[in-house]
């Protein structure tokens, strides 16, 4: 297994490169990549920020995890930080499995649990010049946070969030 | 004691700092530094009530009780992928 934080651009060859063992049969890369639009808005770039040591043993356990329930080591998450253009490839997962079910579904588990947990946040910078932060509740903010309150209002953090259970980002620039 | 606090993202735009020491009494919590600095007013005021936090790197509920030197995480709402 190999998991990290990274701030060059990633490769995707290099990232399948040797990962699948002679056993395995499916080998599957998942990439994120940075989209030209978000809730209606055209996208000029993004910049993720990361509290880059909790984030590299976020995806280290996300990767143990995995390796436990669908029992594989040949395993590979790579999140990419800093300014990021249109196309980049901002996330990489590489999964390898005898069965491809498994991959399939290993890499599924990956990406939800890494979308829920890892301490990374997304600056969307707009045509136009404008910017904000994706998720965020703060007012100062702009109008986001008071446009679906059951999601991103104070109250959902106040009410729905348990510990190491962070509120989800469902406005996602990538994928 | 003191309690080294980070902000990152918007909180750490909001409060035009991305890390801090705070001295609190012996005992208090993760609410109690969240009451601590919201109390400051300002910008401060402007933090969740019931932050995400991490204390040494791990999500944390907030009647944690903190020692000294811990390190305390405020985790605006996460966007990662």
């Amino acid at each position: 297994m190999f998991t990290a934080i990274v701030t060059e651009p990633i490769r995707p060859e290099a990232v399948l490169k040797s990962l699948a063992s002679p056993e395995d049969g499916a080998c599957l890369l998942f990439l994120g990549v940075v989209r030209n639009h978000n809730e209606g808005k055209a996208v000029s770039g993004l910049e993720y920020e990361a509290y880059e040591g909790m984030a590299e043993r976020t995806l280290s356990d996300i990767a143990a995890e995995t390796s436990h329930r669908f029992g594989t080591d040949r395993i590979m998450v790579l999140h990419r930080i800093g300014a990021l253009r249109i196309g980049e490839v901002s996330t990489a997962i590489a999964v390898a499995t005898p069965h491809r079910e498994e991959a399939y579904r290993a890499s599924r588990y990956v990406i939800e649990e890494l979308k829920q947990r890892l301490p990374v946040w997304k600056r969307e910078q707009y045509e136009g010049g404008e910017s904000r932060w994706v998720g965020s509740q703060l007012a100062s903010d702009g109008p986001r946070a008071h446009e679906d309150p059951e999601l991103h209002g104070p109250q959902a953090q106040a009410e729905g969030a348990e510990a190491g259970d962070p509120p989800i980002d469902d406005g996602d620039g990538t994928e | 004691m003191q309690i080294q606090v980070l902000f990152f993202a918007s909180y750490r735009e909001l409060l035009g700092t991305g890390a801090m020491s705070v001295p609190l009494a012996d005992g208090a919590t993760v609410s109690g530094l969240v009451a601590e600095l919201r109390a400051r007013g300002g910008s401060f005021a402007s933090l969740p009530a019931f932050p995400v936090v991490a204390v040494n790197e791990e999500y944390s509920p907030d009647d944690r009780v903190l020692v000294e030197g811990d390190v305390v995480a405020f985790i605006p709402p996460v966007a990662g992928g």
